[in-house]
């Protein structure tokens, strides 16, 4: 027999897409629930999101088995900071974990893209958005994943957040209602699944504010 | 000049050697305190895969010397699976009314010929699950052996607790995914399903450690050929022998599109009440279609 | 002094004047451009009166849907079409060229084409290119001698069959072909069943989507069914809509008028000989 080379890589990009919008008083954090390889689906009901602690919610795409060790790493992380500390980690401190968690592996990266969105202490929306090796931005609303180029200049587009070079520095949590931010979440994920093929199947937000927690389900192309 | 690669935490540097050609190793605390292993460290394999994606990781610090005893390490390291053997081909589950449902056929391939024709690809874990696996089929039975020690010391304890097939995946999942870390990867897809506490169970894991659950599964080809077929027409409430049915169909679909299938095959059940696995069977096949009798008929060539 | 050589232009075919460079370019390290992939499903099956194709409508370029609703069946003859996946281009230029050719032998031979001749013409093609041309076929029509299918591959092999699929949805589309397929299919079973297949390939396959068209040939007859389902509706309209408001800020206006008239000068002597 010919020793055919079977090449492997040690990566995959399972397909997906993540958006988080903050508002004064909520944050809005929305997935799809496709899971895909090449060509193909896997399966049409994956959940991306990842409650963290009370307040703080991950969306993350990219390669699902590291986006699955890493959020088992963040979960172990949390629970140990609760038994240290006796309180949930805040969302501005989950943020810095999870910097620190994908920097720590910076020549061999999480091939994780995340959103951060949650609550900060004053009960303000807050988003965090990363890229694979660590670097984190903390913004007004962000998007992530296979969808993230068709999606990210409809909101720049929306929610024209104050630049953040203005001093002093400007407010970066959308103007919308709750709700508004949520019908521009669905239209952005509609609109994103008719042109991105690693996009679609159902749609899951998931909404924080000061009552607590809300999930959501709406159907998108399956095609 | 050294250059450093941050040690997952997962994958220990192998020997306890640091120090490699003439290059100055630091003291092995300030070592473990960071968490930094030299690239000398790495093994062969990892250190390919740097260099391939951080060419300036490792240029300038691989001299002669270096080179040699890299490649002395490859003969050492020999025992990393970088490509298949003998290969079983797809493995396909449902979920249906009592439990899960599993067909694999018996085929061992040897690169493109059929080298073995009674190969058993799915196997009982413990009370509650089984396993399923395509791939290279000696990773499959050392799963196998791993979970079996899994399951014995577990029962151990003696505690009345038993791992179900929730335990074994997660336990699968971390398994496939530390071996992809390692650079060491277990040659697979595997399938796993079970019942416990009337509680359905069925997920896969593959090499990378990419893993899902769902009413249905395929590895390899099953997921191009029968999947489809599985999208379309499974449903909750499916009969043992409608389940059955729909098993053999995609069966049949793949034994005739996919090469290395072959017509030999079994069919196993999990319920509440446990594992039985079928006896060997083929199926029915159909070539009489006029147009494979005879396709060039009109139509001179053709070919 | 010696005769100066002139480059004489080729009268047809492609032009290669670039490879070489392309070539070096690529060693650099620069990147080719992505062409238009139909990232496609195509069938074809023959039932008790003829051929009846099918494909998807969703044209790729990488993971970017680029058409939602493109065509894929092409016209080759009265009688013929023929179904294209590969790269847009060549498969609408490869089956464009064959048909002008098949046009060419009916006006020649005043006789109906028939499906071999476009067949080896599209065969003869491809495998001159050695797969360059990057077309994959289904074939399909009636003639003289009754319906005939063919798959077509890239580098200019084909297949003759009862049934066939083609493109990277091929392999779902032929899921639902070899679990179903039976030989003597009626109009409404063929239709039914080359549309279900498209539909597994629009599903299962993420390089196919959107609508199913429908082509169905019989002695003498042809039914192109346009969109003949579409089954892939947008999900979410949103009640209240959104409007791109930012106009775009005019920092300056100038206008510079065109010179109206060209003026000639009339120099030296009148034109030579």
């Amino acid at each position: 027999m010919t020793k055919h080379q079977a090449n492997w890589s040690p990566y995959d990009f399972n397909g997906g897409t993540c958006v988080a919008i903050a508002g004064a008083d909520y944050c809005v954090i929305a997935a799809d629930t496709r899971m895909s390889t090449g060509y193909s689906i896997l399966t049409r009901d994956y959940s991306k999101i990842c409650k963290l602690a009370d307040k703080c919610v991950m969306a993350s795409s990219g390669f699902q088995a590291d986006v699955r060790a890493l959020q088992k790493l963040l979960e172990a992380r949390h629970l140990t900071y609760q038994h240290q500390h006796n309180k949930q980690m805040t969302c501005p401190a989950m943020a810095q974990l999870l910097s620190n968690t994908l920097y720590y592996k910076r020549f061999f990266p999480y091939y994780s893209f995340n959103v951060l969105g949650g609550l900060d202490d004053k009960g303000k929306g807050c988003v965090f958005t990363y890229d694979a090796v660590g670097s984190y931005e903390r913004v007004g609303y962000s998007s992530q994943g296979s969808g993230a180029k068709l999606i990210m200049p409809f909101l720049d587009n929306q929610l024209k957040s104050p630049s953040p070079l203005l001093l002093p520095a400007q407010d970066a949590v959308t103007p919308l209602t709750e709700a508004e931010a949520v019908d521009l979440v669905k239209t952005a994920f509609a609109s994103a699944t008719e042109r991105d093929i690693y996009t679609g199947d159902k749609l899951e937000i998931v909404v924080l504010n000061a009552e607590g927690d809300r999930r959501e389900y709406m159907n998108l192309r399956k095609d | 000049m050294i250059s450093w690669v941050a040690n997952d935490n997962l994958q220990t540097p192998h020997g306890g050697e640091l120090i490699k050609g003439e290059s100055c190793a630091p003291s092995s605390s300030s070592f473990t305190s960071v968490d930094l292993i030299p690239v000398d460290s790495l093994s062969p394999l990892q250190r390919n895969f740097f260099s391939k994606m951080y060419p300036s990781v490792s240029s300038g610090s691989m001299d002669h010397s270096q080179l040699q005893t890299g490649l002395l390490c490859l003969e050492a390291d020999s025992q990393r699976t970088q490509y298949p053997y003998v290969t079983g081909t797809s493995v396909i589950a449902i979920t249906y009314k009592d439990g899960i449902l599993m067909a694999a056929d018996m085929g061992g391939s040897y690169g493109s010929t059929l080298r073995y024709k009674s190969v058993e690809r799915m196997k009982a874990v413990g009370k509650h699950s089984i396993l399923g696996g395509s791939g290279e089929i000696s990773d499959f039975q050392e799963i196998l052996r791993v979970l079996d020690e899994l399951i014995l010391y577990d029962n151990m304890w003696d505690d009345g607790n038993t791992l179900g097939p929730k335990e074994v995946h997660n336990y699968l999942t971390r398994l496939m995914y530390n071996r992809r870390n390692k650079f060491n990867p277990l040659w697979n897809s595997v399938v796993l399903g079970g019942v416990k506490n009337g509680q359905k169970y069925l997920g896969m894991v593959n090499m990378i450690g990419v893993h899902y659950e769902d009413n249905h599964v395929a590895t390899g080809f099953g997921n191009h050929l029968a999947r489809p077929i599985l999208r379309d027409e499974w449903h909750e409430n499916l009969t043992f022998e409608e389940g059955v049915k729909l098993l053999e169909k995609c069966m049949r679909v793949l034994l005739y599109r996919d090469r290395s299938a072959v017509n030999k095959l079994q069919i196993a059940k999990i319920t509440e009440e446990g594992v039985t696995i079928s006896p060997p069977y083929s199926l029915k096949t159909y070539w009489e279609f006029s147009a494979f009798k005879n396709p060039t008929v009109g139509a001179e060539g053709s070919w | 002094m010696s005769k100066a050589t002139f480059d004489v232009p080729p009268k047809g075919g492609f032009s290669f004047d670039l490879c070489k460079r392309n070539d070096m370019l690529i060693k650099k390290g620069v990147q080719p451009p992505s062409f238009r992939k139909t990232g496609t499903t195509i069938v074809g099956l023959v039932f008790q009166d003829g051929v009846i194709l099918g494909a998807d409508t969703r044209a790729t370029e990488g993971p970017i849907v680029c058409d939602k609703n493109c065509e894929k069946i092409h016209y080759m003859a009265p009688n013929i079409y023929c179904c294209g996946a590969g790269t847009a281009a060549d498969t609408e230029s490869v089956t464009d060229m064959i048909s002008s050719q098949l046009k060419l032998h009916r006006y020649h031979t005043g006789r109906e084409s028939r499906v071999v001749t476009a067949l080896t013409l599209l065969k003869s093609h491809l495998f001159s290119y050695q797969g360059y041309v990057q077309a994959a076929l289904v074939l399909g029509g009636v003639d003289v001698t009754g319906p005939h299918l063919h798959t077509i591959y890239p580098h200019g092999s084909t297949d003759t069959l009862p049934f066939a699929t083609m493109g990277s949805g091929s392999l779902a589309a032929m899921s639902v072909f070899e679990s179903k397929y039976r030989e003597g299919l009626t109009r409404e079973e063929g239709i039914d069943m080359v549309s279900e297949a498209i539909c597994s390939g629009i599903f299962n396959d993420l390089g196919s989507g959107s609508n199913v068209d429908i082509c169905v040939i019989t002695k003498g007859n042809v039914e192109y069914l346009r969109n003949h389902k579409l089954p892939n509706p947008r999900t979410y309209i949103s009640a209240k809509g959104y409007s791109f408001p930012k106009p775009i800020e005019v920092l300056l206006t100038k206008v510079t008028p065109l010179r109206e008239k060209v003026e000639i000068i009339e120099k030296g002597d009148a034109m030579e000989e």
